[in-house]
């Protein structure tokens, strides 16, 4: 098959075979963690070097040709769903650690470098990379930056941009800009933390500066069960109100709890509407005096049992069946929607009676897994796409959840962005005004709308759904939700 | 003399912002230099104070943008939380606007991070004279892009900040702070670095270059912090400072009362390896007095008179070091700074009249 000529220019920017154009070729492309949207790209590009992705991007600018930027394609948002008359970066080749400096305690890395394989560099110095995603093991450097994503530890040690040191960019308009560094002070307007959680819509990192910290001495965690949702919530009030600073505060609910023993032969405690999981982090000596604490205020809390990890292993065996419960609660059905709206903390509990009783009232299934220090509900929306009707009930559910986020006073999302599945939930949020200054913002460092164009900002008229969707990777089969 | 306005509620500040073509922020103005701009209107924010809302169990309090960040210290204290980056100049009146506006961090910010870590959402005036709020009330919050970071060292040139939501921790229940003496800045260096990769988690990681001595505060229970004291103090000679000497040390390290009055007091962001030869250029000039802080992250340079900021600013070039003058009649940018065309095109996309001065004025 012969290339339109604007295909045919973009390849010679590459060496051969590194433009993907065959129907086959994309199809894994063809969405992101969202797999409810799908669409195919008119190419897809391959670059290994950042050169190569600042040749690609200016020429997107000068031919006004739309570009997304691609990690691993594990956005829960819709974020790196490809454009139809554009193309995908994909920068997984971009993977690696350009430095590493133990001393002084940073990293620089390509924005295809997998969240885990800093920490796994990082190890040997003693040091990690604290923001730590459930996804990993798979998603890139980039794609956090681009989402600000978090994980379990946020409540303690933020998100992902309170970890980026310095970003190598180059901006939609091409220009090449370089902000920050390795010290982790700065003079002058923070365009680091304007660049990140960006969602794509300003350009592409090339290279960024991490900063690595100590990995901590002592854990000490404890999962304990409840008989009801409402005395988890009450738990965690108690442990806030306490003065007690934990590294992590997470509830997983019946569904979850079910889904993640079936998945990885967790075992919890019988007969719980919800478990808490509590980690305290430090010096030995102070995790010492700390999980008397801990362990009195959880005992007072009225669990049906608290089970404290008495060691390295079954710590990690406590995290893994948390951080699985996402693919987990995908056995238990074809097809399901996250959303991660956040509540002021104290409103927890009744934003799960309201969830619960719509779930019900809706006949749609919801387990709910949630970063419960920091109020970021995850709801899982469970739908079979090949039933008529079940993904806009599922839409609808999770449009009543992000609503009454917002009227909680909260958030629409805490750390999945907004990308294409709740831009239309933008405007609940912000004023006509607000978004006019945020667009303002997006067209300076992007003037031509080529930077994944249609993400963050509501448009006119939805995106048509597909019916069903694996993940494309999972169709190829490269991955499957273990 | 500048003109000064002084609205009290913030329909007199949009008012204000839209009825004066050129204006510029200021709080309390314990920072000088960073309004030191001629021909523009000053907006003065003192009026403009108060908690707005806190509710310790959220960990989140919002307050007006003139509030003395002494005050907010006093509120969140009497709960028993704190912004663990320390806000400095507290005594001197120093605002919570002021503070971010400025990017300055107290020693606290080795620990937990600065004002841009603990910085949720802000309401603001923009150049157009719209009241707008970013960013978000709840501790996590991904929606939209992060103003509320970018506010943070933008010295009130993109915006008005009227209204500032933040995130607090809970204050560890006892602190305990060690003096080690050092033979040299390289030595200092040494001790700060290795330091900073232990197991301690110490809460302040300060350091004198005149003195050739780290100060380091450690946070907690009161077993594990002595625990951690003696092991700290087997490593490296140094002694505990009684808590009055301990309070009389992190207030003038707050307070800048180590610096000299009237002179020149420039802020740096550096890495702790380039501390020694930082030091060296101080020692070059007529009277410096060098303060490190965040673990050798940034630094205080305190000259006496303007007399040696050129030869200050061309070391730092060459050094490659960022800097900001805070006081004293200094260029703003000592070392100079990048000026990347998206710069001016963010300036014009939130302040297309220029209302606000540039960075440069
Ligand atoms: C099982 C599972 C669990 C998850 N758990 C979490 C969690 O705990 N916390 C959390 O926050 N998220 C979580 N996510 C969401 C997702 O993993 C994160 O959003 C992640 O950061 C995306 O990384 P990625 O490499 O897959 O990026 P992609 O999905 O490929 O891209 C995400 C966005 O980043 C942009 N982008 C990618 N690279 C660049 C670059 N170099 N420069 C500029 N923009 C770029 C894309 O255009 C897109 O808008 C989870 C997802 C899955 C599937």
């Amino acid at each position: 098959m012969s290339l339109s000529p604007i295909l045919t220019r973009l390849a010679a920017l590459l060496p051969a075979g590194r433009l993907l154009t065959g129907p086959a070729q994309l199809a894994s492309y063809e969405s992101d963690g969202l797999t409810a949207f799908q669409e195919r790209p008119l190419a897809v590009a391959v670059p290994e070097t950042a050169d190569e992705v600042v040749a690609l991007v200016r020429f997107c600018h000068a031919e006004r040709l739309p570009f997304v930027a691609r990690g691993s394609g594990t956005s829960l948002s819709g974020g790196s769903l490809p454009i139809k008359e554009g193309i995908v970066i994909t920068l997984n080749r971009l993977n690696r650690i350009l430095r590493l400096d133990p001393a002084q305690r940073f990293a620089v890395v390509q924005p295809g470098v997998i969240n885990a394989q800093v920490s796994v560099a990082a190890a040997p110095h003693g040091l990690h990379y604290a923001p730590d995603p459930s996804s990993q093991s798979i998603c890139t450097i980039g794609g956090n930056v681009a989402f600000n994503s978090g994980g379990a530890h946020c409540l303690k040690h933020g998100m992902t941009s309170n970890h980026v040191l310095g970003i190598k960019a180059v901006l939609a308009t091409g220009e090449v800009v370089e902000w920050g560094g390795a010290s982790r002070e700065q003079v002058g307007p923070d365009w680091c933390g304007l660049f990140v959680g960006n969602e794509g819509l300003f350009g592409i990192a090339l290279e960024i500066t991490l900063q690595l910290l100590p990995k901590s001495e002592c854990f000490h965690t404890v999962l304990a069960g409840y008989r009801t949702l409402e005395q988890a919530g009450d738990a965690v009030s108690a442990i806030v109100a306490s003065g007690l600073l934990p590294g992590a505060i997470e509830i997983m609910d019946a569904l979850a709890l079910e889904a993640a023993s079936a998945a990885v032969h967790a075992e919890y405690p019988p007969g719980c509407e919800a478990v808490l999981i509590v980690e305290l982090e430090g010096p030995r000596e102070t995790v010492a005096v700390e999980r008397v604490r801990l362990d009195e205020i959880i005992a007072a809390s009225g669990p049906v049992e608290a089970r404290p990890a008495r060691d390295a292993e079954e710590r990690l065996a406590i995290w893994k069946g948390r951080k699985s419960a996402f693919s987990a609660v995908g056995r238990l059905s074809p097809d399901f929607i996250v959303q991660d709206g956040v509540v002021p903390r104290r409103r927890l509990g009744e934003a799960l009676r309201h969830i619960n009783a719509w779930s019900r009232e809706m006949g749609v299934r919801c387990a709910n897994v949630f970063h419960a220090g920091d109020g970021n509900l995850h709801p899982l929306i469970l739908y079979d796409g090949r039933v008529p009707g079940a993904l806009e009930r599922a839409e609808a559910l999770a449009g009543r959840i992000l609503k009454m986020c917002v009227a909680m006073g909260g958030s629409i999302t805490g750390e999945h962005g907004v990308g294409v599945e709740k831009r239309q939930y933008l405007p609940d949020m912000f004023s006509v005004d607000e978004i006019d200054c945020m667009k303002r913002i997006a067209a300076a460092f992007d003037p031509c709308s080529i930077a994944n164009p249609g993400k963050m900002f509501p448009v006119a008229g939805a995106l048509a759904l597909v019916q069903h969707g694996l993940h494309p990777l999972e169709k190829a089969g490269l991955i499957s939700r273990e | 003399m500048n003109p000064l306005l002084t609205p009290a509620s913030l329909d007199e500040l949009v008012e204000a912002v839209r009825s004066t073509p050129r204006v510029l922020v200021v709080g309390a103005r314990t920072k000088p230099r960073l309004s030191a701009v001629p021909d523009v209107a000053l907006l003065s924010m003192t009026g403009l104070r108060g908690i707005i809302e806190y509710d310790p169990t959220e960990f989140t309090f919002t307050a007006l943008a003139g509030t003395p960040v002494r005050e907010i210290a006093a509120a969140l204290g009497e709960k028993g939380q704190y912004l663990p980056f320390d806000p400095m100049l507290g005594e001197a009146g120093a605002t919570l606007g002021g503070t971010v506006a400025a990017g300055l961090n107290g020693p606290g910010r080795f620990r937990y991070g600065g004002v841009r870590d603990f910085i949720l959402g802000v309401r603001f005036v923009d150049g157009s004279g719209r009241l707008l709020r970013l960013g978000g009330k709840v501790v996590k919050n991904a929606a939209g892009f992060d103003l509320p970071k970018f506010f943070t060292g933008s010295l009130g040139r993109f915006g008005v900040l009227a209204e500032i939501t933040f995130k607090v921790f809970p204050r560890p229940a006892s602190t305990l702070t060690l003096r080690l003496p050092a033979e040299d800045a390289a030595g200092v260096t040494r001790i700060l670095t290795a330091a900073a990769s232990t197991r301690w988690e110490l809460d302040a990681l300060d350091a004198s270059l005149d003195e050739s001595a780290v100060c380091t505060r450690l946070a907690g229970p009161v077993p594990a912090i002595d625990a951690l004291a003696g092991e700290i103090l087997a490593r490296w000679p140094g002694r505990k400072l009684s808590p009055e000497e301990a309070q009389t040390t992190w207030s003038e390290a707050a307070e800048f009362s180590w610096a000299h009055p009237g002179g020149v007091l420039v802020k740096v962001a550096l890495t702790p390896a380039q501390l020694p030869a930082l030091s060296a250029l101080g020692r070059n000039l007529a009277g410096a007095r060098l303060r490190a802080t965040n673990g050798g992250n940034a630094a205080f340079l305190s000259l006496p008179t303007p007399l040696d900021a050129a030869r200050l600013g061309e070391g730092l070039r060459a050094l490659g070091i960022a800097a900001l003058t805070l006081r004293g009649d200094a260029p703003l940018w000592p070392a100079g700074r990048d000026k990347p065309a998206i710069a001016s095109a963010v300036k014009a996309a939130l302040d297309p009249q220029n209302r606000f001065p540039s960075l440069d004025d």
